[in-house]
């Protein structure tokens, strides 16, 4: 096909596609027009039900509790896919080029003074911030999923700030793997908790505390921590996975 | 709508071609993380904070660093192929 003709059969597909979408922008509902009835209904009772002031995350982890279960552990099935698909090849390139190892070496950029300097100064914050957003879930915006991805990106400002050890030594402790996985289990624990109670799968049993308190709002505040430790475990291991054969081959220099 | 959202939206139109027409994919990422940025934006300003917050970390933080990380990966993995070609 010439590019003639592509060009002319890409026009046509596209002149069809954007009528369609006009056709459809001319119907939509005008902004903050809202039919259905859920949204009013759980505005209205969700602070008194359930003790949250956020009322997302009262949805999130409580009213669909099942869905968000479903959503966590597509993160968790993610990261083992990207454990599966990286881990033969690195394996197999220990074993027979480890001589070309010595090619890359020379490639590392040195680390300027301005970027260690801001990216030490700004860690301890990331840390606090992050467990901030996952634990306040119940009161404000953010949550277990936020304030997980905010923790993991601490190991690599450290990463960025050219200490390699300390990213090796955090991404691998067994702390990360176990954060993960308790994390995802966790979820499903505080679901046939319920079960122990003669409830349903993942109802609130947990007293519900005062509205505004850290402590209130039952299983939304404790859900919301676990998402916050499966997140923080699996995006670590993510970055790991991808960084390790560099951060590996730096330290041999090193050394 | 506001000034305000308007202007959210009008930024958002104008940076996700940005996206689309810078060629470099290196350049390409640091476009996407500020058109993530814009979107966090929109969405704050659409009174959906919890949106913003994810959109922040997922968009303008995660999906970037991610694509950063396997490019890194693809070039190291050119490189190491031209050199055994080389020998």
């Amino acid at each position: 096909m010439s590019a003639r003709t592509r060009t002319s059969v890409f026009l046509i597909a596209a002149a069809a596609l954007a009528c369609i979408f006009v056709d459809g922008l001319l119907d939509l509902p005008p902004l903050g027009d809202y039919r259905g009835p859920y949204g009013y209904v759980v505005t209205q009772v969700a602070v008194y039900e359930r003790h949250a002031t956020d009322i997302v995350n009262a949805i999130n982890y409580d009213y669909r509790a099942f869905d968000t279960l479903g959503e966590e552990f597509i993160l968790f099935a993610s990261v083992v896919g990207v454990f599966l698909l990286f881990r033969p090849e690195e394996k197999s390139k220990k074993a027979n080029h480890k001589g070309d190892d010595a090619d890359f070496d020379g490639e590392r950029l040195p680390v300027s003074d301005a970027l260690r300097v801001s990216t030490e100064a700004i860690m301890g914050v990331m840390i606090v911030f992050g467990v901030y957003i996952a634990t306040h879930g119940q009161l404000t915006p953010g949550g277990g999923f936020q304030g997980g991805v905010v923790l993991a990106t601490t190991p690599i400002l450290v990463y960025l700030a050219g200490d390699a050890m300390s990213f090796e030594r955090i991404t691998d402790s067994r702390l990360v793997k176990i954060a993960e996985c308790a994390g995802a289990a966790g979820y499903g624990v505080i679901g046939i908790c319920a079960l122990l109670f003669g409830a349903h799968f993942l109802t609130n049993v947990v007293p519900l505390g005062t509205t505004g308190d850290l402590f209130s709002s039952g299983t939304i505040a404790i859900i919301s921590a676990t998402v916050g430790l499966e997140v923080t475990g699996g995006f670590v291991q993510l970055t790991r996975i991808v960084l390790r054969e560099i951060v590996e081959q730096q330290l041999r220099g090193k050394s | 709508m506001t000034v305000l959202q308007w202007m959210s939206l009008l930024l958002v139109a104008a940076a996700a071609p940005g996206v689309v027409l810078s060629r470099d994919p290196k350049s390409q990422v640091v476009a996407l993380s500020f058109y993530g940025i814009l979107c966090a934006l929109m969405f704050f300003i659409f009174q959906a904070p919890d949106v913003a917050l994810s959109q922040i970390t997922i968009g303008a933080v995660m999906l970037p660093l991610m694509i950063l990380l396997a490019l890194t990966k693809m070039r190291r993995h050119n490189l190491r192929q031209q050199r055994k070609e080389q020998k």
